[in-house]
């Protein structure tokens, strides 16, 4: 019984930071429509600054816990600033976009982080008078756990008094509702939004902060909570406090009875509740069905255009460049060099699987947060067959796309029942599935040592031959899924993105054509995956990270969904970048700031570049969001 | 429209060209280079002092003249903690920098990633810090060495140790949920159940690496009731499972084994809060006085104004093998390079060393002992040094474990 009592209190204290860092992504999501990636990376500030504050205040009881407040209020600064200089400049971009800001975000702080705080891991201070451990039926149970037992309710009840019981409050509940109307009865929404940046990213660092006594501060906090944040929110439901706290609760108790029993479920545990959830409850425990139009009200894309003369002369004048590369590699090795080849197949890749994921996300309206399960599945579906039967490339290459399609058509089936940023979540959360099995089956995918050996036969080993062929299933591939978008299914499918409503009722299964479109956007995904495995002789679980989707994510935003030329651009800018900072030692920050900075420029992608530049030259005022068709091939 | 596609060609061959222009640099013929590869800001914490080892021994080689009458020059580069990304730098250091071969990395997966490109490329490649036992036996290839004593052989030596505690006879184990955790205990229970057939493991739990819920984990082990707990967790998962551990009286009357907790890297993050009376792996760099570790200290101490970690001596360690190997080959030919690893012994700081034959794994030994808090940090009593020769397995039993 005490065991029992104890181990239900301690699965309620890990609840609380969870709650605080959860209920802040979730404030500001639901005002905002913001997805925060970078709210880990205020959860970690929260930690570094609360060592620094506690040291710098000193002093017994009062002090620490000023402390503690103190770094949530620096906190929430941060997040003030990041509001004011960054996202109030790019709210009208494309949904998502802010995404991508706030990813160069995370890039900048681990580094700036890293530059102040240095390498070595911060244990915490302890909370003075909660040092010890009380003992309850014999068992014992660390004082501090029952001090974050208090906090989530008291912080819970909080937040209720502010949304319910003040003016701003109200204001914030009526603009998570409908933000139009709030803009419209005349609230400055600039001050709101900036007023609920501060309030999320300060209770992400009082989570950060108010840990401190059970951990500490190291480099990795920022990416180990985003995670489990999100699924906090979105078991919840986007935007509702109350479900924020329910899941945290549940995932808190899960976990810790959980590991009693399944020791070996740590890793899958979390996803496989989301996914329980989003499957019967689509949005999340206390959530409520998004509401058309009450995000940001985009202009209606143009229609995409069939590729125009210009961009056929220079798609062929890039293909010409990529066939001649090697040529000019065996004609002046000085100055074609073999790592350049290395370069650009890496490149094609990557070009692959964001246009892979640019086919759902741009013309499908469907955006994941899970494509790596597909890379990476696909990878390891031709791993597999090389390790377990020998399987020379030739038949193993094939099985990527088909393993990856056969992935897709299940996770598809399952996710095309949901919308928007809960779409996105139970992508995710397979993606997550997917990938901790392969973590976690040992015996068969080799864990986290991965499947080694897989290198090409004889005939693509030499450089050249692979990079011919790299080229050749790349531009192939980005032709078929251009030539899919013309025919009336590219049609159908945008049509379901632009006009459910219509669409349905013209006798269009949306559902299907969606799914249709997912399996074969995983499908391409895990050509990519194949050319990849067979490029580097080896697969990891790491192929299958949420760092891989994000990636990809990446590419396309970057790029410009609007446009087909978008992830192309995208992925070449992104990997060759990539490829030219790493050299440097604090290349994270400068790709971060480089990010940041093309977010601000070109709040239309990469690809809008060329347009709107061009339109003003020429004086065609043709509107941003109508980029729409571009090049098929790009710099590379 | 057609001016912007032509623009945009032209932007494409500006970069090809810029790109061009930038590769190839001259390969001077009074140099040899040595691509380092590393995860330095994934893991700074456990690669930088790597780094800093492998640098000083590089410059005091090179103020002693040299290897074969030339430079050595360390091309240091980070593979951002991803496998595929080490193996892109590796093809950039071999067919940009020309360098003659790979050394480095830290992350098992990443090593193990090396070693299948470095069969592929026929580069000799000499993994640092890697601990997977596969790296040198079942995945083990012709042209992949590795320095550090592996996690069979440090899990090997705690568990000799361990089996003389007669009391110890339930034991739990507690490591992070990922391939070296699962060999760091599986190789302690094969070994210390050959040494004890009497003791009885009652039970494993497995953490997400640096995803630690503490509490919940603490009162798992705790239903166990275990005489003796083996630990496998590191970094801030130590940190945390430490602090729970002692507030809830998880240690109190219990034998405790830290696999690495006695490492600089991962006992002095928890100052005066480190584990006492705990039998771990570690490196004890203040006590070690022999002269040549006196020596690397003051030196090393000299250089950076710093402490050596693990990291460092092992970075050190390293840079020595290549300058050994080099002159015993008398030649970078990757051919030449290979025949000299094998076999190949050095001597170094922490003692003498030789690359087995067999496996090419080093020989270089751990220092096991017993934790202690002096001056309110955590470091190492009644340790000593245990050559690694002496827990790995006979040449016939390798020869099995390790298919070509």
């Amino acid at each position: 019984m005490g065991e029992f009592i104890v181990t239900l209190l301690t699965g309620l204290s890990s609840a609380a930071a969870l709650f605080l860092v959860a209920s802040g992504l979730s404030i500001i999501f639901g005002v905002t429509r913001i997805v925060n990636f970078a709210h880990g990376s205020f959860y970690m500030l929260g930690a570094y600054i609360g060592v620094t504050a506690v040291t710098a205040v000193g002093g017994g009881a009062v002090g620490f816990w000023v402390a503690i407040l103190l770094a949530a209020v620096a906190v929430g600064l941060i997040g003030v600033a990041m509001e004011i200089l960054l996202l109030r400049r790019i709210y009208r971009a494309p949904e998502l976009f802010q995404l991508i800001a706030t990813f160069g975000v995370i890039l900048v702080i681990q580094d700036v982080t890293l530059w102040i705080w240095g390498s070595e891991d911060l244990v915490g201070p302890r909370a003075p008078g909660f040092t010890g451990a009380v003992t309850i039926l014999g068992q014992r149970l660390p004082e501090y756990d029952l001090v974050l037992i208090a906090v989530s309710p008291l912080v819970l009840a909080g937040l209720w008094l502010l949304f319910n019981r003040t003016r701003w409050g109200t204001l914030v509940r009526a603009a998570t509702l409908d933000r139009q109307m709030v803009s419209a009865l005349g609230v400055n929404q600039r001050w709101l939004f900036t007023g609920v940046l501060f309030l999320g990213s300060a209770l992400a660092g009082l989570g950060g902060a108010i840990q401190l006594p059970k951990g500490g501060a190291d480099l990795l906090m920022d990416f180990n909570i985003i995670a489990a944040a999100f699924v906090v929110v979105v078991v919840g439901g986007m935007g509702s406090i109350g479900g924020a706290f329910l899941a945290a609760i549940l995932i808190g108790l899960l976990q810790t009875f959980g590991i009693q029993i399944f020791p070996n479920s740590t890793l899958i545990l979390m996803f496989l509740v989301m996914a329980v959830v989003l499957i019967f409850r689509p949005w999340g425990l206390l959530g409520k069905p998004e509401i058309p139009g009450h995000g940001v009200v985009e202009a209606p894309e143009a229609p995409l255009r069939p590729a125009g003369r210009g961009l056929r002369l220079a798609g062929a004048l890039v293909l010409a460049v990529l066939l001649l590369l090697p040529v000019a590699h065996l004609a002046v090795p000085a100055a074609v060099d073999d790592f350049l080849l290395v370069l650009v197949i890496d490149i094609m890749i990557f070009v692959l699987f964001a246009a892979a994921l640019h086919f759902i996300m741009g013309p499908g309206g469907m955006v994941s947060f899970g494509h790596a399960a597909f890379f990476g599945g696909g990878a390891y579906a031709a791993a597999l067959l090389v390790k377990f039967a020998e399987a020379p490339m030739e038949i193993a290459f094939w099985a990527a796309p088909a393993g990856a399609a056969l992935l897709a058509i299940l996770f598809g089936w399952f996710c095309v029942r949901l919308t928007g940023v809960y779409f996105a979540m139970l992508t995710l959360a397979f993606a997550q599935i997917a990938w901790s099995i392969v973590f976690q089956w040992g015996e068969v995918t080799g864990g986290d040592d991965g499947i080694l050996g897989t290198w090409p036969s004889d005939w693509a080993s030499s450089r050249i031959a692979y990079y011919y062929m790299t080229v050749g299933f790349v531009v192939a591939g980005l032709l078929a899924l251009r030539r899919m978008l013309f025919a009336p299914f590219g049609y159908t499918l945008r049509a379901g993105r632009d006009s459910p409503l219509r669409a349905a009722a013209i006798g269009i299964d949306i559902k299907r054509h969606q799914w249709i479109a997912f399996t074969i956007s995983g499908a391409f995904a895990g050509l990519a995956g194949a050319l990849f495995v067979y490029s580097k002789g080896s697969v990891f679980p790491t192929e299958m990270e949420i760092a891989r989707s994000f990636d990809a994510l990446l590419m396309v935003l970057l790029g410009g969904v609007h446009s087909l030329t978008g992830p192309i651009v995208g992925a070449t800018a992104l990997t060759w970048l990539n490829d030219l900072f790493s050299e440097l030692s604090y290349w994270r920050f400068l790709l971060g700031a480089t990010i940041i900075a093309l977010v601000l420029l070109l709040p239309d992608g990469l690809a809008g570049l060329g347009d709107t530049w061009l339109a003003r030259r020429l004086g065609l005022a043709a509107p941003a969001s109508g980029s729409g068709a571009n090049g098929q091939e790009t710099p590379a | 429209m057609k001016v912007k596609y032509v623009l945009t060609a032209g932007v494409a061959l500006g970069v090809l060209s810029g790109a061009l222009a930038s590769s190839a640099p001259a390969l001077a013929a009074d140099e040899i280079k040595i691509g380092d590869i590393n995860s330095y800001t994934r893991l700074p914490a456990h690669t930088v002092p790597y780094r800093r080892g492998a640098i000083l021994a590089i410059e005091e080689i090179n103020k002693a003249g040299g290897v074969l009458g030339k430079k050595l020059v360390f091309v240091s580069r980070d593979d951002q903690g991803k496998p595929g990304e080490a193996v892109k730098v590796a093809e950039e250091l071999r067919s940009r920098d020309k360098v003659a071969l790979v050394s480095g990395s830290l992350f098992s997966h990443i090593g193990l990633a090396l070693a299948s490109w470095a069969k592929q490329r026929k580069t000799l490649y000499l993994a640092a810090e890697p601990l997977a036992d596969a790296l040198v036996w079942a995945k083990g290839n012709n042209y992949t060495f590795r320095l550090r004593p592996s996690t069979y052989m440090q899990a090997a030596m705690l568990a000799a140790e361990a089996a003389k505690r007669k009391d110890a006879k339930r034991w739990a184990t507690i490591a992070p949920n990922y391939a070296y955790g699962k060999d760091a205990v599986a190789a302690f229970q094969k070994v210390l159940k050959k040494l004890r057939p009497d003791v009885t493991f009652v039970g494993s739990q497995w953490p997400g690496l640096f995803k630690i819920d503490a509490g919940a984990e603490v009162q798992a082990l705790a239903a166990m009731k275990p005489d003796a707990i083996y630990n496998v967790t590191f970094g801030s998962d130590l940190a945390k499972f430490v602090r729970e551990g002692r507030t809830r009286g998880l240690f109190k009357g219990k034998l405790i084994v830290g696999l690495l907790t006695g490492e600089p890297e991962y006992i002095d993050p928890l100052k005066d809060e480190a584990p006492v009376g705990w039998l771990v792996t570690g490196y004890p760099w203040q006590d070690i006085d022999t002269p040549a570790h006196k020596k690397f200290l003051a030196a090393y101490q000299a250089r950076w104004n710093d402490y050596p970690r693990i990291g460092s001596i092992v970075g050190y360690n390293t840079m020595l093998a290549i300058q050994a190997m080099l002159k015993k080959a008398g030649s970078t030919d990757t051919d030449k390079m290979v025949a000299a690893m094998k076999g190949l012994s050095f001597d170094a700081p922490t003692g003498p060393i030789t690359f087995r034959a067999v496996d090419h794994q080093s020989t270089m030994g751990a220092y096991v002992g017993w934790t202690v808090l002096k001056d309110g940090k955590g470091t190492m009593e009644r340790w000593q040094y245990l050559d690694g020769a002496n827990y790995l397995p006979s040449v016939e039993e390798t020869k099995k474990l390790r298919k070509q």
